[in-house]
């Protein structure tokens, strides 16, 4: 999609020992492993922990400017609580965060306003992020106003113009109230909004999911136009594969608050080497019936794990369809298998040989 | 697969000019504006579009579900079995209910009832359509949960649905729909809440099992990818009419009306390289309670005519004049509902070019 983000591979790997493909240039984001668990509390006046979600469960991965990376993976792998805790909407547990050559962690409300500037957020539910109350103008304003960023008045509805004409609706529409909007539209203002303060990273959480294909397709159009025209950097959060693939150069794919997988896009989806992704890309039909007549489907057994209680070793040994014994004892380190590609299974091709950060059970 | 060796026999469901309208303070919404389709014994068909297209509201009136007021079926004909479903009083179509059609929705926890265990939401369709005791039924629910892959279906039977996972909740109602060997299945977006392994599981089990009873299957959903892996043959519908209708591989392959285009176009596909542009359709679906004259895709077309704002297309065999929107057998030339169809497969093949 954009220049000189091909060469973004040995970031995947979860200790920074193999440094022979270090990419060119400096992270915008570089996340180290990131832990975000959940305590679950009982009792009435006195609260024992009495068990831990580990929603998140150290993931590490980078983002270069201007460049995607995919975060894919089923209900509950913690996708969207590893990006609330990228733009500190959540404290995560440890790890660290490096934004923009700054470590987040640690760092209290008033040194974290003027970064969060620099990181817009688009949701999921375009009915739920829009304050009913307020007029489009003022929703998609208010971070100028929050961040100052506007001069006077006059500069102020500029730039809510300019914003609402750059997402594709008319400076008119600034009067309207958010009921008024179809649910195309009410993304359009929520992406307006994300990038009213001229952030450098935009996350993007189940952005288009939420939107008929003909919406989607328009949304996801204009979110490429606009990581060209400004450079934005996309975490780009989805459960839908074929999406990912359309917007992502790089992927990383997650089950039960793990990084399984990781990969250039193209690489991903062409010779994926995670059971689970591969299961993952088969599940998904493509609207092609010869295709779909001849395509191999992996059909997983089972439901997944509850992230209460997530099984032994590999956490995916349960569902797999090649697991050995030796699955349910060791729990495999992503390592990296192929020169952009990183996965961790005990049996994926070339595992043994990959050098191994950890030594293993 | 093919529904060529059944299409001799009459169809098992025939919708003839279905029209469905639901009154609101904003006036009149016609939801279901004339619809005539066909589904012949064990086979499976799609129903496919965006929300809003009318493809619930025509499952719920073949169900004759659709709450009034305040919506009114105006017209048509759902001919089921040799019985006009329109015409049955209320007591008849329970019977229809659960024996004759199984229908399963999206949302498998308000589907269910939370208070009552699910051995006992089994029982119930066969204590009352097929007259079974108690012990009876009790055995030939294990056996349908055995049947849709839940282990320890004995124990499980006195479960209620929050000790289930949403997968599992799913294959109870595919349990309860098919418990008393309905000949025609209607999913309702039934996979579309659920993780896509999950959504793959589920619907291998639904195919796997109408093909083994021989049951039709009604499958609607938005999306096109499911109905190119599982439906026979299906309809593309559009502000409630069906615009396109044919064998998966005749829409699929040579999609002829420029909606069907459009769509496939705008969705990203692993079947293609991941290209930088989508090409997706322009501008939003239009208000149901304020259509555009003539054909409804009108203002979102890049082949319209004058002719399109002011005549409404029929749905007609593709290439030929003559109107045939009754029964189509399975080899039959697709349908499509497009004045400029030949205007629009020239263009297509000249860009293929």
């Amino acid at each position: 999609m954009t220049a000189g983000t091909g060469t973004a591979s040995a970031s995947a790997t979860q200790e920074r020992t193999d440094t022979s493909s270090a990419p060119t240039g400096t992270p915008l984001l570089s996340v180290r492993n990131l832990s975000v668990h959940f305590p679950l509390k009982r009792g009435f006046i006195v609260q024992r922990e009495v068990a831990r979600v580990r929603a998140v469960e150290g993931i590490s991965f980078d983002i270069y400017p201007g460049e995607t990376l995919g975060l894919v993976g089923e209900s509950g792998s913690g996708k969207t609580t590893a990006a609330k805790a990228v733009i500190q909407l959540r404290k995560p547990d440890s790890g660290s965060i490096m934004f923009d050559g700054q470590e987040l962690l640690g760092m209290s409300n008033s040194e974290l306003r003027p970064i969060r500037r620099k990181m817009g957020m688009v949701f999921q539910d375009p009915y739920g992020s829009l304050n009913p109350r307020m007029r489009a103008g003022d929703i998609v304003g208010e971070p100028l106003k929050v961040h100052g960023l506007a001069e006077s008045g006059d500069d102020y509805r500029t730039q809510v113009s300019a914003l609402l004409t750059t997402v594709g609706l008319s400076p008119g529409m600034a009067e309207r109230y958010p009921n008024e909007f179809s649910g195309g539209q009410r993304q359009r203002l929520g992406v307006a909004r994300a990038i009213a303060a001229k952030p450098s990273l935009l996350v993007l959480d189940e952005a288009v999911s939420a939107l008929d294909v003909s919406i989607q397709a328009q949304i996801l159009n204009l979110l490429q136009d606009l990581q060209d025209q400004y450079n934005l950097a996309y975490l780009f959060i989805a459960h839908d594969l074929s999406v990912v693939r359309h917007i992502s150069d790089r992927v990383a794919v997650m089950y039960l608050g793990r990084i399984v997988e990781t990969a250039d896009s193209k690489d991903l989806y062409e010779n994926p080497l995670h059971p689970y992704t591969q299961a993952l890309l088969s599940a998904i039909p493509t609207p092609n019936p010869r295709l779909e007549q001849s395509r191999t489907r992996i059909i997983l057994q089972g439901d997944l794990p509850s992230p209460m209680a997530p099984p032994s070793g590999c956490h995916f040994h349960t569902r797999c369809p090649i697991a050995t014994e030796a699955c349910s004892l060791t729990d495999p380190d992503l390592r990296q298998l192929a020169p952009n590609q990183a996965a961790a299974c005990l049996l994926a091709t070339g595992y043994d040989a990959a050098p191994s950060p950890v030594s293993r059970v | 697969m093919t529904a060529g060796s059944t299409s001799k026999s009459t169809p098992l469901l025939q919708v003839r000019n279905l029209r469905t309208s639901f009154n609101t303070p904003d006036g009149k919404i016609t939801a279901v504006a004339g619809v005539t389709f066909d589904i012949h014994h064990g086979e499976t068909l799609g129903l496919v579009g965006e929300s809003g297209c009318g493809k619930s509201v025509t499952a719920l009136s073949i169900m004759q579900l659709v709450p009034n007021p305040p919506g009114v079926i105006e017209q048509g004909e759902v001919m089921f079995d040799g019985t006009d479903l329109l015409k049955l009083s209320n007591k008849e179509m329970q019977a229809v209910r659960g024996s004759g059609i199984g229908m399963i929705f999206q949302e498998p926890m308000s589907s269910l009832n939370p208070v009552l265990s699910i051995g006992r939401q089994i029982t119930e369709p066969l204590e009352v359509h097929l007259e079974l005791g108690k012990a009876a039924a009790l055995d030939r629910a294990a056996e349908l949960l055995n049947m849709v892959g839940i282990a320890d279906s004995r124990q499980r039977l006195d479960d209620y649905p929050h000790q289930l996972s949403g997968g599992q909740r799913q294959r109870v109602m595919i349990a309860i729909a098919l418990s008393c060997e309905p000949k025609l299945l209607i999913a309702d977006e039934a996979t579309t809440a659920l993780d896509v392994t999950i959504q793959a599981q589920i619907l291998e089990l639904m195919k796997n099992l109408t093909s083994q009873l021989g049951t039709a299957l009604l499958i609607i959903t938005h999306n096109l990818g499911i109905i190119a892996r599982y439906a026979d043959r299906l309809n593309v519908m559009y502000a409630g009419k069906i615009r396109e209708s044919g064998t998966a591989e005749q829409v699929y392959l040579n999609p002829a009306h420029p909606y069907t285009i459009g769509l496939l176009n705008s969705v990203p596909r692993l079947d293609r390289p991941a290209t930088d542009r989508l090409d997706p359709i322009p501008g939003e679906i239009p208000d149901p309670s304020d259509l555009p004259t003539g054909c409804a895709f009108r203002p979102r077309c890049r082949w319209a005519t004058t002719q399109c704002e002011i005549d409404e297309p029929s749905l007609e065999a593709t290439g030929v004049q003559n109107g045939r929107t009754d029964a189509q057998p399975a080899n039959a030339p697709a349908l499509v509902a497009c004045f400029e169809a030949n205007a629009v497969a020239t263009s297509i093949e000249m860009a293929r070019t």
